[in-house]
């Protein structure tokens, strides 16, 4: 069900311009990996070159090598969409689909692709995913409901359900609690906690203190200049990073001495 | 303290609500009452009523100006100046608007009956008949060009906003927008000059008419289509891309559905430009006065085109063709307004909701 994901030296390109540069790492399955740095040295960016969302972009392009478990996703022959389908993603504003129900809205990665699926079965996973997102008790009686009627949090909820609904190896979250209150931040972090016993959790955040309540690893990315490329400063466990890093750039921004 | 605090936010005095509607009505009335009195003085019984009108509302607003001005400060009269100013304006723009409305609906209505919508126009002079054969013609060709127009305005559409990258997508833009500014007459040449090649001079056919009108219909659908799928947010599609949802289901599931409400209510308003076309179906539709329901085959009468002749080529009794045209014009804005109204209702049940 979980995956290691292995980056060799990857760059990320936007046509000409060098996004990240030469970051090689180890993301542990059944485990939750932090991205942190200041804005714009391509934590997101990376975050989505590892489902291939990138090439979405135009212009956009990969060098270097990123295995998951062993077998390479930007081998000749992958399709970018087989890819999708085993790493799933949650966006830092919550999107579901408006012109669906709640439930059509967990089943979508289904009823998209045009899966048939008999009725028992619809009614099992929709219930299992949202259960799993923690959302089953707030919408049982409502699945019937438009998804956009739903809270800022409980969309949220509702989109990690539509994600974990087609049960991938992976799931990705970039920044998923920034447009969201205190309390519902915390309901996705608990979630959070609870997916990386099945899957492997990477999350962008901004937010430190989260990065340290949640994640096991912790990785820090900087940027030199506006212009330059973001590099991987430090990678290491989340207490380390945190407590005890290695690097003078880490200590002063998780510090707040950043500048 | 309070109290001192709470002056510096009070204002100069208000008008009461009652003075601005009474000195409107008054200045029109004194305006009116002047009018009778030249109209008296002079020879001439009518009364002009576009001075009372002028006269009428130059003295309110003035009047009020200078009133708001005294007692309610410079902000509140000039205000006050450009709320009638912008209300004169609106007023401007509706009044042949419902005159529009009115005087075809009034001699519209002395033909509006059974026999105008059983019969056609064959071996009638004078008296009776009806547009039946015209409203046919108008139906099937408006329902062929938008059958032809509907998925290859929506299908560019899809292209230009999902697919379309570089010169190509360029080009088919430059040429959409040159299209709409395609005058009717042409698009009516190109579809006779067309149909020449194929059928020889002087060829008439309905289906020339439905052609010539999805020329005019496919750049009006591919604009409003593009407007709408542009505004999908890029959200939605890339959540059906994480899902890994192919681009073309993704495009055919997530963003068409979203849009459709939008996309319907442009196709509507494409419709509602093309069914008042006469120019062109003059030209290859043609004329007559017989029923065709074959729009492969010889002439075929439409509504403009009916109102048209109706009106330029007057039998013996005058008044019964100009009764027809009427009608027909009636008959017309008529479908138009439904088709307005089938375009709101899919908006409402088929827009996101939430």
């Amino acid at each position: 069900m979980s995956k290691r994901i292995e980056l060799k030296s990857l760059d990320v390109y936007y046509k000409a311009f060098l996004a990240v540069q030469d970051v090689s790492m180890v993301i542990e399955p059944k485990a939750i990996t932090a991205f942190i740095g200041p804005s714009g040295c391509g934590k997101s960016t990376l975050i989505r070159t590892l489902n291939r969302m990138h090439e979405v972009i135009p212009g956009a392009r990969v060098e270097g090598q990123l295995l998951m478990d062993g077998e390479d996703v930007y081998g000749p022959d992958v399709d970018p969409v087989r890819v999708r389908r085993q790493v799933g993603m949650v966006f830092q504003r919550p999107n579901p689909f408006p012109t669906m129900s709640i439930k059509d809205n967990v089943l979508s990665g289904y009823k998209l692709n045009n899966s048939r699926m008999s009725k028992a079965e619809a009614e099992e996973i929709t219930e299992k995913a949202l259960v799993g997102a923690n959302l089953w008790n707030e919408v049982k009686d409502r699945l019937e409901k438009p998804g956009s009627g739903l809270s800022g949090g409980q969309q949220q909820r509702l989109c990690i359900a539509r994600a974990i609904a087609v049960e991938p190896d992976v799931i990705l979250m970039d920044e998923p609690t920034s447009a969201l209150d205190p309390i519902s931040t915390a309901a996705i972090e608990d979630l959070a906690v609870e997916l990386k016993e099945h899957f492997t959790v990477v999350i962008v955040t901004h937010n430190m203190q989260q990065a340290s309540r949640i994640s096991d690893m912790t990785a820090f990315f900087n940027i030199a200049g506006s212009g330059l490329p973001g590099k991987l400063i430090e990678y290491d466990k989340t207490e380390k990073v945190f407590s005890n890093p290695t690097e003078q750039q880490t200590e002063d921004y998780v510090s707040g001495r950043f500048g | 303290m309070t109290t001192q605090l709470n002056s510096s936010f009070r204002g100069t005095q208000d008008l009461p609500k009652w003075l601005s509607p009474t000195l409107l009505v008054s200045f029109f009335l004194a305006s009116f009452g002047l009018q009778v009195l030249i109209a008296s003085d002079s020879d001439s019984a009518a009364i002009n009523f576009i001075p009372v009108a002028i006269f009428g509302l130059l003295g309110f607003t003035v009047a009020i100006y200078v009133i708001s001005r005294v007692i309610e400060g410079v902000r509140k009269a000039t205000d006050r100046l450009v709320t009638i100013m912008v209300s004169t304006a609106f007023s401007l723009a509706l009044i042949p608007l419902l005159s529009l409305a009115y005087t075809v609906v009034t001699k519209g209505v002395a033909r509006f009956d059974a026999e105008f919508f059983t019969f056609s126009m064959r071996n009638v002079v004078g008296e009776g008949g009806g547009a039946l054969h015209a409203i046919i013609g108008t139906v099937e060709i408006t329902g062929i060009a938008t059958l032809i127009s509907v998925p290859i305005g929506i299908m560019a559409a899809i292209y230009l906003v999902e697919y379309g990258r570089g010169t190509v997508a360029r080009l088919v833009t430059f040429f959409v927008d040159v299209m709409t500014g395609v005058p009717s007459i042409v698009a009516g040449l190109f579809a006779y000059a067309l149909f020449v090649i194929f059928f020889g001079p002087g060829v008439r056919m309905g289906l020339g008419g439905a052609i010539a009108l999805s020329l005019l219909m496919i750049p009006v659908v591919i604009r409003a289509t593009e407007e709408m799928l542009k505004i999908v947010p890029n959200e939605l599609r890339e959540a059906a891309y994480a899902l890994g949802v192919p681009k073309w289901l993704t495009v055919l599931k997530v963003v068409l559905p979203t849009s459709l409400a939008g996309i319907a209510t442009g196709i509507m308003i494409a419709i509602a430009r093309v069914i008042g076309e006469t120019a062109p179906l003059l030209l290859i539709a043609g004329f007559t006065a017989s029923m065709n329901y074959n729009p492969l085959n010889e002439r075929m009468m439409t509504l403009p085109v009916f109102v048209y002749t109706s009106y330029a080529n007057q039998g013996v009794d005058m008044q019964a063709y100009l009764d027809r045209a009427w009608a027909g014009a009636l008959t017309l804005m008529l479908i138009v307004m439904v088709l307005n109204l089938v375009a709101r209702l899919i908006s409402k049940y088929f827009s996101p909701k939430g």
